[in-house]
């Protein structure tokens, strides 16, 4: 059996799940800590299901902690910056465009050096190693210990990277070192910020693995734990605590995923209503699509995988005026719905009023409701089916009808027909679809470099990235014979004609829980 | 006191640039840090007119080259253009009294207002687009007689290649494979000028509308809808008056072929109350808009795709199903209008098979003005 964990700006949901099979669910207030939301939802979930902590495999854990802690810059650690491409790359340096605030929390020390790669896979210059040793003395005397190195082109070469690690790590007794070939992918900045970002997080990270394996220990549950990664599939604690940034926005992921995994059906839409707004995203091959746009981060700018989704201020809370000024949200009473919404004692009409007044829901007090006008009433509640059906339209990649699937608590807000939507489907379950998705327990492995087609070419190319994105999932855990590619696209670059093509790959398995551990 | 720009123009340029850059002309994030940090290191730039420039003035061109997703990671820097820069100085035995842009859409617009300050120069309020082309030769400077060589090509090693050829078509089809040699992020100083041929060939005033643009489009002021205050911007600027709002719609398909090197592809976007389309294709940068089948605007005219509610440009690499967007149809610059410019970068030189017609002739009285 295993346990999916999702720990939410106000509540901590905990699944308990066996094969396909759902067997229990709780909702707990999340802790400022984290791990005593986890723990006092994990304590109720056992005692729930009558399940014992010993029949436990795993346990699977999302969690907003790391974005939130960056954003308010909480926690963080200063960081020396090493970047290695010098004299390419050298008029923007480290930490450029970062708003005052995360600047004044996270810089520590920049240092840009000779190295780096070109497109082609040869060097820009060897790597400067002198200036590597001059500039870890440096941070060693400002008593900096958490550091980030980014080379130009290291998504294609890691070398000089992992040797500059090296000489640091020689020079700073016990430095930490977090290298942006492994955190990020093309675009050197997004991925040096990335590194950064990492850097700051992981003495938290540190912390807080310890907290949640203490928090399970004290439970009597001996299996390992995984937290949640931005593209859905999971990483040990161990990994955790070396790349926190890689937890980022693994919320809407998980809620995705959980879709797909309550309905068993791997390509839709899926809307989650929620209280405030609704996150609608696409599901392609079980996976959340990715978008391709650049994400600011507290401001700082990142290109990670993060799934395409769309927000729209429509959730159960939203606040409805009816009559000539017809408007649905954007202002919402959010968690305040059960005091504030009209079917619960309170002074303002939401949308979940609108559903129960529709007789379309069957939740608090429709009395309270009974005086609404139903020409009101039925314009309400269509224009809350026409705002989920733009933003589904936006979402689609084709004109073709596509089956939606409703999760969060406010999926009863929709209850007619929707163009574009070939079925609409609300999975048992669907109010802890974020949790479930955590605990589906799959593992990955991506590339992202370029190839030049005209040397190897292209379907060996695309081959050899299929089998490096396959080896790095066995890596994370996969089990091989469940491994499969489901994202492989290559971009010619543009303005520059001779075969030369950017290659994305990412592959997927099922995670091994490993018999040992099941004790 | 002459015009200043700062670090707070620089967001206004990058986004008015990325509307001229008509859906190309590569991403100017980049190329925005680099002018912010040079600023900031050298002090603001004074930005001149072209009637400003003394008739013996030496102005030179800074420009990147190469691909956008090596631009990325090799990023870019005042240092390298002053190699090319440098190098056509003492080629000419003369030295840079002013600094001025090739390429008004795009990156092109931001590399050179980071290389002035550096240099503490002056930027010339004037380019040789009015907006972005793919190559070269597609300037007015070429169609109104200024050579495109001596043109110096560099990297950030130093290595600078100066070229000299017959043409300014063989200057582009020489430096494009060397340009990937040299690591596909290189420098690229062309078209040195006199403030004479300054002031016959150059597009004036180029640097100021893409301020004035940029500045229209992220305004807060809420009364006006966005789409509007852009129309508004365009209006008042003497080349891209004749603006017009051709189509209002969502993105119903989009193809693309990259196999070339250059990005070749159509999108069609359906109204959103009946059933008009529209079409637009493009290569690199849009090429023209067909509504119902009917010609709206045709290059060298302006064509370019903004969300419907924000009014960012959106670039073609950028372009998706669904999204909301409303088509923004402008004139170009008269000096682009010519037959001699038509030849150079007119619909013909895009393959396309319609003739030039302007974009005031194609959108009679019943063209929504905004």
């Amino acid at each position: 059996m295993k346990i999916g964990v999702d720990v939410g700006g106000t509540n901590t949901d905990a699944v308990l799940i066996e094969g396909r099979d759902t067997l229990g669910s709780v909702k707990r207030p999340t802790s400022r800590d984290v791990s005593s939301g986890i723990k006092a939802a994990i304590e109720a979930l056992l005692g729930d299901g009558g399940a014992n902590a010993a029949s436990i495999d795993g346990v699977m854990i999302g969690t907003t902690h790391f974005t939130n802690a960056f954003i308010q810059a909480q926690g963080l650690q200063k960081v020396a910056a090493l970047r290695i491409g010098f004299p390419a790359a050298r008029g923007i340096p480290p930490f450029s465009a970062w708003p005052e605030r995360l600047r004044g929390a996270v810089f520590g020390a920049a240092s840009m050096v000779g190295g780096g790669y070109e497109f082609d896979g040869r060097t820009i210059g060897p790597l400067d190693e002198m200036a590597v040793l001059e500039a870890a003395r440096s941070f060693r005397q400002a008593g900096l210990t958490e550091i980030a190195i980014s080379g130009v082109f290291s998504q294609l070469n890691a070398a000089q990277e992992v040797r500059a690690a090296e000489i640091i790590r020689g020079e700073i007794p016990g430095a930490s070192v977090t290298i942006s070939s492994e955190v990020g992918r093309t675009g050197l900045l997004e991925r040096e910020n990335a590194a950064i970002m990492n850097a700051a997080l992981r003495p938290l990270a540190a912390h807080v693995g310890e907290a949640f394996g203490r928090a399970l220990a004290e439970l009597g549950i001996n299996a390992p734990f995984f937290v949640s990664q931005n593209d859905g599939t999971l990483m040990t604690a161990a990994q955790m605590q070396r790349y926190p940034v890689l937890t980022f926005a693994a919320g809407p992921t998980n809620s995705l995923r959980g879709a797909a995994y309550l309905t068993g059906i791997s390509d839709a839409l899926v809307a989650d209503i929620g209280g405030t707004t609704t996150d609608i995203g696409v599901l392609a091959a079980g996976f959340p699509r990715q978008s391709s746009m650049h994400v600011d981060i507290g401001g700082v700018r990142t290109n990670f995988r993060m799934p395409d989704v769309l927000s729209i201020g429509l959730g159960g809370g939203s606040r409805v005026v009816l009559g000539e000024g017809l408007a649905v949200g954007p202002e919402s009473v959010g968690f305040r719905l059960h005091e504030e919404a009209l079917i619960f004692g309170g002074n303002t009409l939401t949308a979940s009023d609108i559903a129960v007044a529709a007789g379309k829901a069957t939740f608090g007090d429709a009395s309270r409701v009974a005086h609404l006008g139903g020409v009101d009433v039925r314009a309400a509640l269509h224009r809350m089916h026409r705002m989920v059906e733009e933003s589904l339209d936006r979402m689609k990649t084709s004109a073709a009808p596509m089956p939606l699937i409703l999760v969060g608590g406010g999926a009863v807000l929709i209850s007619e027909p929707l163009a574009g939507v070939s079925d609409t489907l609300i999975p048992e379950g669907a109010g802890v679809a974020n949790a479930v998705g955590a605990a589906i327990g799959q593992v990955s492995g991506a590339i992202d470099r370029i190839y030049n087609f005209q040397d190897m070419g292209r379907e060996a190319a695309l081959e050899d990235a299929r089998q490096q994105a396959t080896v790095r999932a066995v890596e994370a855990g996969a089990d091989p014979a469940t491994v499969t590619i489901i994202d492989l696209e290559d971009l010619p670059l543009q303005y520059l004609p001779g075969g030369a093509a950017r290659v994305v790959c990412r592959a997927v398995g099922d995670l091994i829980l490993k018999e040992t551990v099941r004790a | 006191m002459p015009r200043m720009i700062t670090i707070d123009d620089i967001d206004d340029l990058a986004i008015g640039s990325t509307f001229l850059g008509t859906g190309g002309g590569g991403d100017p994030y980049v190329g925005s840090l680099l002018c912010k940090e040079a600023i900031s290191q050298y002090g603001p730039v004074p930005l001149v007119s072209v009637d400003e420039l003394p008739d013996d003035a030496n102005v030179f061109s800074v420009a990147g080259m190469g691909a956008p997703t090596v631009m990325i990671e090799k990023l870019f820097s005042v240092e390298y253009a002053h190699v090319s820069v440098s190098a056509l100085e003492a080629r000419l035995g003369r030295t840079a009294t002013a600094i001025i842009s090739a390429e008004i859409g795009g990156l092109n617009s931001v590399t050179p207002v980071a290389y002035a300050a550096m240099r503490r120069l002056p930027i010339v309020d004037a380019d040789g687009m009015g907006r972005a082309f793919p190559s070269i030769d597609m300037t007015t400077f070429n169609v109104y007689g200024v050579s495109c060589t001596p043109m110096a090509l560099s990297d950030e090693h130093g290595n600078v290649a100066v070229f000299d050829t017959k043409s300014s078509k063989v200057a582009e089809d020489l430096a494009r494979p060397l340009v990937a040699a040299m690591g596909a992020a290189t420098s690229l100083s062309c078209y040195p000028m006199t403030g004479v041929e300054t002031k016959r060939a150059s597009v004036r005033d180029t640097v100021s509308a893409a301020i004035a643009i940029g500045k229209a489009i992220r305004s807060n002021d809420n009364t006006v809808l966005p789409v509007d205050r852009l129309l508004a911007a365009l209006k008042a600027l003497p080349y891209y008056g004749r603006a017009y709002r051709i189509f209002d719609g969502k993105i119903v398909d989009i193809r693309r072929d990259t196999s070339r090197g250059w990005v070749f592809g159509r999108c069609a976007i359906q109204a959103l109350d009946g059933p008009s389309r529209a079409d637009i294709n493009f290569q690199n940068e849009n090429i023209a808009v067909r509504v119902d089948g009917e010609l709206r605007a045709i290059v060298p005219d302006l064509v370019c795709i903004v969300d419907r509610e924000t009014a960012l440009p959106i670039p073609t690499e950028n372009l998706r199903y669904g999204q909301r967007v409303a088509v923004i149809g402008c004139s170009a610059a008269p000096s682009l209008r010519t037959p001699g410019a038509l030849a150079c970068m007119g619909p013909g030189a895009f393959g396309e098979t319609s003739e030039y017609i302007e974009i005031e002739s194609l959108n009679g009285s019943d063209a929504k003005e905004g």
